[in-house]
């Protein structure tokens, strides 16, 4: 992975907590950090090389990333034990209900299907 | 366990290298079963590495804490993933733009019935204070998630694991339920699956080709915005 362009993501990520920190904003840094390079793709008009491969990189094994913070699950174990039905029916029930919303408005707003399919 | 072998579990379990080593080896594991289960969407790597990791700390008496110290190699790259999101963002802008209309209300509605729901349900059912606060934020992606349940005054550990599993139910059922919807629309699906169920759930998409991974990365980005600006807005509001 080209060195350049993962020292560009810190260095967003890292403009991102700062500008976070200086104006009090209640969004994570990381986000404003995705804005921030955003913005300069936009600017920019392409996305180099390198950066494509640094990002592809990192998103090939997003799932990967969750791990650790989910094994976070065992010192949790307890409020589960004791709090599973209303975990277990709020987990499924707005997932699901949150996929179909987003599907039936977005199928009824959508502009009609031209180069996808 | 003999004593030799004891001491060098002592030894390694109090280096960052076992934690990190783990942490792969139990997601490669998982990865090959995933891939073994002709990658079912039950079969769900992320589940696979969270049990044997767990199993393992739990047999060896190991804390979390302990585990983190390693693990937080991996656990830190969540940060740069999600500057890096900003290329998969800006790839579909033509595509964004076309349909950004549609796009906004669709990511407000269901970003809102993702928390709201979340919340409704598991305060219907007595749900503790706590693990209604650390539910809210849970279909954004990891690090947003964590950030804003922190900020509000929730648990980050048990929004992180509320974060994986619901990117586990939506990855495992989503695309069974919007098919028998007759939803079919790749972007559609790709847009409903990132928005509920972040990365886990584009992990799912990427499966259903290119559009649906797009689509789904694009609202997985918008819908991490959404919730870190909707969610303190509504809670500051209410309280």
């Amino acid at each position: 992975m080209p060195l350049g362009f993962i020292t560009l993501l810190l260095v967003c990520q890292l403009a991102g907590e700062v500008i976070r920190l200086a104006l009090d904003l209640p969004v994570p840094g990381p986000v404003i950090g995705m804005a921030l390079l955003f913005g300069g793709l936009v600017v920019k008009g392409s996305v180099p090389d390198g950066l494509g491969a640094a990002t592809a990189g990192l998103l090939q094994h997003l799932a990967l990333l969750f791990v650790p913070a989910g094994v976070g699950v065992i010192t949790h174990i307890g409020l589960l034990q004791a709090e599973w039905k209303p975990v277990a029916a709020a987990l499924v029930g707005s997932t699901l209900a949150a996929i179909i919303v987003t599907a039936f408005v977005l199928r009824w707003l959508m502009p009609k299907d031209e180069d996808s399919k | 366990m003999t004593g030799t072998a004891r001491d060098i579990w002592v030894y390694l379990s109090a280096s960052p290298l076992a934690g990190l080593t783990f942490t792969l080896v139990a997601y490669q594991v998982g990865l090959w079963i995933h891939v073994k289960s002709k990658r079912h969407p039950l079969v769900n790597p992320v589940l696979i590495a969270v049990a044997l990791l767990s199993t393992l700390l739990i047999a060896t008496d190991t804390e979390y804490g302990v585990y983190f110290e390693g693990a937080q190699f991996v656990h830190f790259l969540l940060g740069p993933a999600t500057v890096a999101l900003a290329v998969p963002l800006y790839r579909q802008f033509a595509h964004v733009k076309r349909s950004a209309a549609a796009l906004a209300v669709a990511l407000v509605a269901g970003s809102l019935t993702a928390a709201g729901s979340a919340v409704g349900i598991a305060w219907a059912l007595d749900g503790s204070t706590a693990l209604l606060v650390s539910l809210a934020p849970k279909s954004a992606t990891a690090p947003i998630a964590m950030a804003i349940a922190e900020d509000m005054g929730g648990l980050p550990t048990l929004t992180a694991v509320l974060v994986m599993l619901t990117g586990i139910i939506g990855a495992a059922f989503g695309t069974g339920v919007l098919n028998l919807l007759r939803l079919k629309d790749p972007r559609v699906q790709g847009f409903a699956l990132g928005l509920a169920s972040h990365g886990i759930g584009t992990a799912r998409a990427v499966q259903l080709g290119e559009t649906a991974a797009a689509f789904s990365g694009l609202a997985m980005g918008l819908n991490g915005l959404a919730t870190a600006v909707l969610l303190p807005l509504i809670a500051t509001l209410l309280l």
